[in-house]
């Protein structure tokens, strides 16, 4: 097996008396997307903003290629080459596409901005990921629709050669044909070699595109598998009850002796 | 538009996946189509103001044959200035979504503390300016942290500094009297102007720098098969400003003494050049630099700031710091132009008619869309209301009322528009 490019071992962590995750394991490959999946509250959402450095650890280590890494904050982790594209998006309306792809990290030409260089390597970016739906990459981000601002936001993710990208429930406010562009987006960012993670309630999505599944239950990982080896029923089972079949936690946690 | 047989033709297609990009802006007509949909869609920029202030000059210039002599006009400009200074620093807390109802009675403060320098510490008049816009910088950066990292909303904080700066020059004047502003060259911002000769020179500098700078940035631009305007609307730009500088300087160069044969008053007020540059400055830092973009974020959308790892307290912080100090500017234009300090300045409607000139010039109230140049305009509009009326004679009450219209007005404009833009998102 390849090395992943991100990988928690047993992540901890807790929230005062509340225990949100037990000894999580959680990898991400090159080239691969993974999904993960896993009821509200199991979990993901902690998972994912502890891999954004948004959150720290109370145990566990973080290791990036396949080096153990300290990260302390959210520019640690972007530092590694890890981007975040959040449920909520994260642009902002006033601001057209290229000022939002390089918003935070404009570049500059003596004591102004270099828009000539940006606006070049935000088409170059688009044009890699074969974006064809937006008619000006000068054209403010409220102008856009659902897809092309999840569009952008990956894009924008893209952008910084990063090596792995985490996208939290892309598809979640999409319509059919959108959905189709996001989800053929996703794909070709793992066809380039990155790590993407991808973080959906929608099973015919994550069948769709996922290489590998990790599912949450109730703060537990349930099951890592290939995505070829389970079927849709399998993966619901994961997700509302811990297991099925041989898969899955052993035990009920919840009556199990912790 | 007439003017499209200069229709360039269209450039290079941008590398991929773009392929309407340029055509989108590559003619006049279709630019003024584009503008005409922002305009539908709810984006109205200045226009509601320039369009204000054309109808205010038409109906005053109709009642009343003074108002247009270039001595009042003249008087515009002076009258304006420290209404368009404290606007456009207010601009910058309007743009982060916050207000400073504190920056009237702050450009107050500071100028008493302008003017005690002078006076009591015979400072010459740039290290008493200094003096008083570091006392500007203190207080926003006073209000800016107790906003920022208290979470206080800035409504009850400037509030709070309202009354409490009421206080300095209460306390530094004692009450009922009076500072006079007399220093040869402060003073003279509002009673001197620029020699006719310099006035044109920099005036016709201005244009040429403008227009060379217009011109290679087309062609930067339709080179490399970036976005850019159509070669017409440049030059369509340039020709207005051109002739909005060369008027203005025309205008302000003419003899305007009531009695030219005794007297001769002509050239630029020195308020003028000070606003101008503040202007350009401002503009260049909003529209230029990572500061100005970053300004934009916070107010648009703080989270989507922050996660991108701009440093949102110090951003806002920033913006009240460039609030206050221009407010102190505003102070010292305000005492140049009255020659006094007294400890009631700056407690009037000053703030008011500053935030409205922000908001009718196209600034929004709800943050991340504002302009340096809205508060020249919106600041001509308020201050063309008091200066028509009082050559009509009316009473003042007749001049609170309608400044509140015209406030009233512009907040809705930017409420609907606002509201418009949501729906239609542009």
């Amino acid at each position: 097996m390849v090395q992943p490019l991100l990988e928690l071992r047993g992540v901890n962590k807790s929230f005062g008396v509340v225990h949100v995750l037990h000894d999580v394991d959680f990898a991400v490959y090159p080239g691969q997307v993974t999904a993960l999946v896993g009821d509200n509250g199991a979990g993901k959402s902690t998972l994912v903003k502890i891999i954004a450095g948004i959150y720290g650890r109370d145990s566990g280590d973080y290791f990036f290629d396949g080096n153990k890494v300290e990260v302390h904050g959210p520019r640690d982790v972007a530092g590694l080459g890890v981007e975040v594209v959040y449920q909520d998006l994260a642009l902002c309306d006033n601001l057209d596409i290229v000022q939002n792809m390089f918003l935070g990290r404009e570049e500059k030409k003596g004591v102004g901005l270099d828009e000539i260089t940006m606006e070049s390597r935000a088409r170059e970016t688009l044009a890699s990921l074969s974006v064809r739906t937006v008619k000006s990459v000068r054209q403010s981000v409220a102008s856009l629709s659902g897809g092309q601002r999840q569009t952008v936001a990956i894009a924008k993710a893209v952008l910084w050669n990063s090596k792995v990208v985490l996208l939290d429930e892309p598809t979640a406010a999409l319509g059919v044909a959108q959905t189709r562009q996001v989800l053929d987006l996703v794909r070709r960012l793992a066809d380039r070699g990155l790590g993407v993670v991808l973080i959906s309630h929608n099973m015919g999505d994550v069948l769709e595109v996922a290489d590998r599944i990790t599912a949450l239950y109730l703060g537990r990982v349930a099951a890592d598998v290939s995505a070829k080896d389970v079927t849709h029923s399998q993966i619901v089972e994961l997700i509302t009850a811990g297991r099925s079949g041989d898969l899955g936690i052993a035990e009920n946690p919840l009556t199990a002796d912790v | 538009m007439t003017t499209d047989t200069d229709t360039p033709s269209a450039p290079s297609p941008a590398p991929s996946g773009f392929d309407s990009d340029n055509a989108q802006a590559a003619t006049i007509r279709d630019s003024a189509r584009e503008y005409r949909d922002r305009l539908r869609g709810g984006d109205m920029g200045s226009l509601p103001a320039i369009l204000g202030l054309v109808f205010l000059f038409i109906v005053f210039s109709s009642l009343n044959d003074k108002f247009l002599t270039t001595y009042n006009m003249a008087n515009l400009v002076i009258q304006s200035g420290s209404i368009i200074v404290l606007a456009m620093g207010i601009v910058f807390v309007l743009l982060l979504g916050e207000i400073d109802l504190s920056a009237g009675v702050a450009g107050g403060a500071c100028a008493t503390i302008i003017a005690l320098m002078l006076i009591d510490y015979d400072w010459t008049w740039w290290a008493a300016t200094l003096a008083g816009v570091a006392a500007g910088a203190l207080i926003g950066l006073a209000i800016g942290s107790l906003v920022a990292f208290l979470g206080i909303p800035s409504f009850v904080v400037t509030l709070a500094f309202f009354l409490a700066l009421q206080a300095i020059p209460l306390k530094l004047i004692g009450s009922g009297g009076s500072l006079r502003f007399n220093d040869e060259v402060l003073r003279g911002l509002s009673i001197k102007n620029v020699p006719v000769t310099a006035g044109w020179i920099a005036a016709i500098l201005i244009v040429v720098v403008f227009a060379a700078l217009s011109m290679w940035n087309y062609r930067t631009l339709s080179a490399k098969g970036l976005v850019h305007k159509p070669l017409g609307l440049v030059i369509i730009r340039i020709v207005v400003l051109g002739a909005i500088v060369l008027g203005v300087t025309a205008l302000l160069s003419a003899n305007r003494a009531p009695n030219p044969a005794l007297f001769n008053i002509s050239g630029i007020p020195w308020v003028l050049p000070v606003v101008v540059v503040l202007l350009l400055f401002w503009t260049f830092i909003l529209g230029r630099t990572r500061f100005g973009r970053h300004l934009y974020a916070v107010g648009g959308n703080a989270e989507a700031a922050r996660r991108a790892g701009i440093s949102v307290n110090r951003v806002k912080i920033t913006g009240f710091i460039i609030c206050s100090s221009m407010a102190a500017l505003s102070g010292l234009l305000a005492a140049s132009y009255t020659g006094k300090v007294s400890p009631g300045s700056g407690g009037g409607n000053e703030l008011l008619y500053a935030v409205g000139a922000a908001v009718i010039g196209g600034t929004s109230l709800f943050g991340g869309r504002g302009r340096a140049i809205d508060a020249v305009i919106g600041g001509l509009v308020i201050a063309t209301i008091p200066n028509g009326l009082g050559l009509l004679n009316q009473a003042s009450y007749i001049n609170f009322l309608v400044t509140g219209g015209v406030l009233l007005l512009a907040a809705s404009v930017d409420a609907i528009s606002r509201r418009r833009r949501s729906s239609a998102g542009v």
